[in-house]
């Protein structure tokens, strides 16, 4: 494992972010198969280290754009679970008064511009945020989340030229977990994700997306040299989703086996890699872990609690907010 | 008053925003040094800088998207679309970002964006340079859409659209950037949703948008020499539409005719009628016409391109006949 320069605090709430949102994840999971959640809704469960990695090196004046898969990244930008679950309840009191749901979830509070359900379609608002912040003269960072099948649009070629040409401070970050929906990647992307970057003169970092602390040092450094002008970046963090494309996608056999799942949650999970590492430095006990654990999930079950008492939206919202004044 | 012509007018209020609002710049194909192929910007990059006038790749859905992100952020970008028919080419940042941002995060992210674009066949310009897409933004909710009829309307509405905290929509007729219109001195706004009634009569109201006021105005001048007063109302916003104004004139006249350069069918026209067919019903004394661009692609050939838009003549000959009190069917 990757050893960032750091203290045990910082170690301490990567880990206590992490599962949180494998956590929120897992009763979000819960659910839906209980038929409690409207729509569907794709889990981040495997990627946790990503998310985490990535928003532990960022403020809340940086932004994130996220994607459908969106939840991992609200939580690590700093969303708290309550308006989250009212938000996948279509809640009055969610993130976005019950309009946009898990597909849409924005807390611009925290700096996170919102999961977008167009496969790539926020990658123009990233590099957006990017260009105000260098034409305003401000030093955040923009973090531009999409996943492996985001790559095939054209749209990500179109913004990483522009980024490039005018060294905007905006991270493109592609969380490859092996499948565009149902298809391997290897199948939807011809010669190397890598080089696409590169060819626009994009520094280019692969990483394990696994490991938090790797994830964390790399983007710390990038971020660091983005708000001194020396963006764009790009990395590509080699992760792996435990469920299927979303909630709904349950026999996966044909396009993935039992066994590869099973190798990447007993030997490279991120929680399980990451809490070991802290047991084995002293970090923390088993013990401390356990209560963290356990008080994690004592949030999330009240919070689930609290989201399906919670009063839908008044009927006169539906026309608010179609235009702001 | 001094005239002005449309693309002055248009000139003059980016640059008077852009003195009032540092965070207000504009984004575009060929938008700095060039001034864009219509010169509508010669000289805002020598004032303003290429911070401020910043010359993209020709990748409008990238441009856009910086654009959505950009507001999104506090910034107010006014992006140069070139040509309206790109329109189809960013319809995803425009209508799945842009326009849906505020209402999916129930009411917490805005998008204070301009869109400037135009619209406007007879230029020979053939299928993919002629079209008038208004129609096809109007329909998202979440957009406003203006269309300037004269330099006036184009510099007002343009200081609106900066300063609105919507993503706004303004599509300028191309043939008319040489016109001249009285355009005063002193600062002006033109605000969102009021009509204006270019022409009092009692007769019949052709409510005409953009390029097509003009044709009203001719039309109506010829009709005065046959008896026949015609009422002309400019909607100037499409989105928000001062329905009272043109309900008004209709109680008052009876007939109406909605004249829009956008294809006939599925589009503004159709919009505008069914609004006065709903609401004035009683009110009227013949059915509501709509003269929208002929059903075709915008052919190349001058003597096919110039059938497939309303013109004057083809206003009078319609008004006479519901004066008249024919039916007319549809050709």
């Amino acid at each position: 494992m990757a050893k960032a320069k750091t203290n045990t605090e910082d170690y301490l709430r990567m880990y206590r972010q992490m599962v949180r949102i494998r956590t929120f994840e897992d009763n979000a999971n819960q659910l839906y198969l209980s038929a409690k959640m409207p729509g569907l809704t794709h889990m981040y469960s495997g990627e946790e280290a990503v998310a985490v990695g990535i928003c532990e090196a960022l403020t809340d004046d940086d932004r994130i754009t996220s994607t459908h898969r969106g939840h991992g990244h609200c939580v690590a930008k700093g969303a708290e679970f309550k308006e989250m679950f009212c938000e996948l309840l279509g809640k009055a009191e969610g993130y976005c008064r019950g309009k946009g749901g898990s597909m849409h979830i924005a807390d611009q509070s925290h700096g996170n511009l919102g999961a977008n359900a167009i496969v790539g379609g926020s990658m123009g608002i990233a590099t957006g945020s990017a260009l105000r912040a260098k034409l305003q003269g401000k030093d955040d960072v923009t973090v531009c989340f999409f996943g492996d099948g985001a790559t095939a649009q054209g749209l990500w070629y179109e913004v990483m030229n522009m980024a490039a040409l005018w060294n905007l401070p905006v991270i493109y970050a592609c969380e490859n977990n092996g499948y565009s929906e149902y298809t391997k990647t290897e199948e939807i992307a011809a010669g190397s994700i890598m080089a696409r970057a590169e060819a626009f003169g994009i520094e280019a970092h692969q990483v394990d997306g696994q490991d938090v602390l790797a994830v964390n040092e790399l983007t710390q450094k990038l971020v660091a040299r983005a708000r001194k002008g020396e963006g764009p970046f790009f990395m590509e963090l080699m992760t792996y989703r435990y469920h299927g494309h979303h909630v709904g996608d349950i026999n996966r056999a044909y396009y993935r086996s039992k066994e590869e799942e099973t190798d990447w949650k007993d030997n490279r999970d991120p929680i399980i890699r990451f809490r070991a590492f802290l047991v084995e430095q002293g970090i923390a006990t088993e013990e401390e872990i356990e209560a963290m654990n356990a008080e994690i999930e004592k949030d999330a079950t009240e919070a689930v609690a609290y989201a399906e008492k919670a009063p839908y939206p008044p009927a006169h919202e539906v026309d608010m907010h179609v235009f702001a004044d | 008053m001094r005239e002005i012509t449309l693309s002055q007018a248009v000139n003059e209020a980016l640059a008077e925003e852009m003195r009032r609002d540092p965070t207000v710049f504009i984004l575009g194909e060929d938008v700095a040094e060039a001034g864009t192929p219509f010169k509508v910007l010669s000289g805002l990059v020598e004032e303003f800088g290429t911070d401020r006038v910043i010359d993209t790749p020709i990748s409008e859905p990238g441009f856009v998207g910086l654009a959505v992100g950009a507001a999104m952020t506090g910034a107010r970008p006014v992006v140069d679309l070139m040509f309206g028919d790109f329109i189809y080419l960013v319809m995803d940042q425009l209508c799945n970002q842009a326009a849906k941002q505020h209402y999916m995060s129930g009411g917490k992210l805005t998008v204070p964006m301009v869109l400037r674009t135009n619209l406007g066949a007879t230029r020979r310009s053939a299928a993919q340079h002629s079209q008038s897409l208004q129609a096809l933004v109007a329909h998202i909710p979440g957009l406003k859409v203006a269309l300037p009829s004269s330099a006036y309307e184009a510099k007002g509405l343009m200081k609106t659209a900066i300063r609105d905290n919507n993503p706004v929509v303004i599509f300028e007729d191309k043939l008319m950037y040489q016109d001249k219109a009285p355009v005063p001195e002193e600062e002006y706004l033109i605000p969102f949703g009021e009509a204006n009634v270019k022409r009092e009569g009692r007769d019949i109201t052709l409510i005409a948008t953009s390029s097509m006021v003009q044709v009203a105005e001719k039309a109506a001048e010829l009709l005065a020499q046959e008896g026949i007063e015609a009422e002309v109302i400019d909607p100037r916003t499409i989105v928000p539409l001062d329905e009272k104004t043109l309900l008004d004139s209709v109680k008052k006249t009876s007939r109406a005719i909605v004249i829009d350069e956008g294809h006939q069918s599925y589009g503004v026209t159709a919009e505008i009628a069914s609004r006065l067919n709903e609401k004035a019903f009683y009110h009227l004394d013949a059915p509501v016409l709509r003269m929208g661009a002929m059903d075709v692609p915008v052919p190349f050939s001058p003597a096919l391109e110039d059938l497939t838009v309303p013109t004057p003549e083809g206003v009078v000959e319609n008004a006479r006949k519901l004066c008249a009190g024919e039916l007319i069917h549809a050709a």
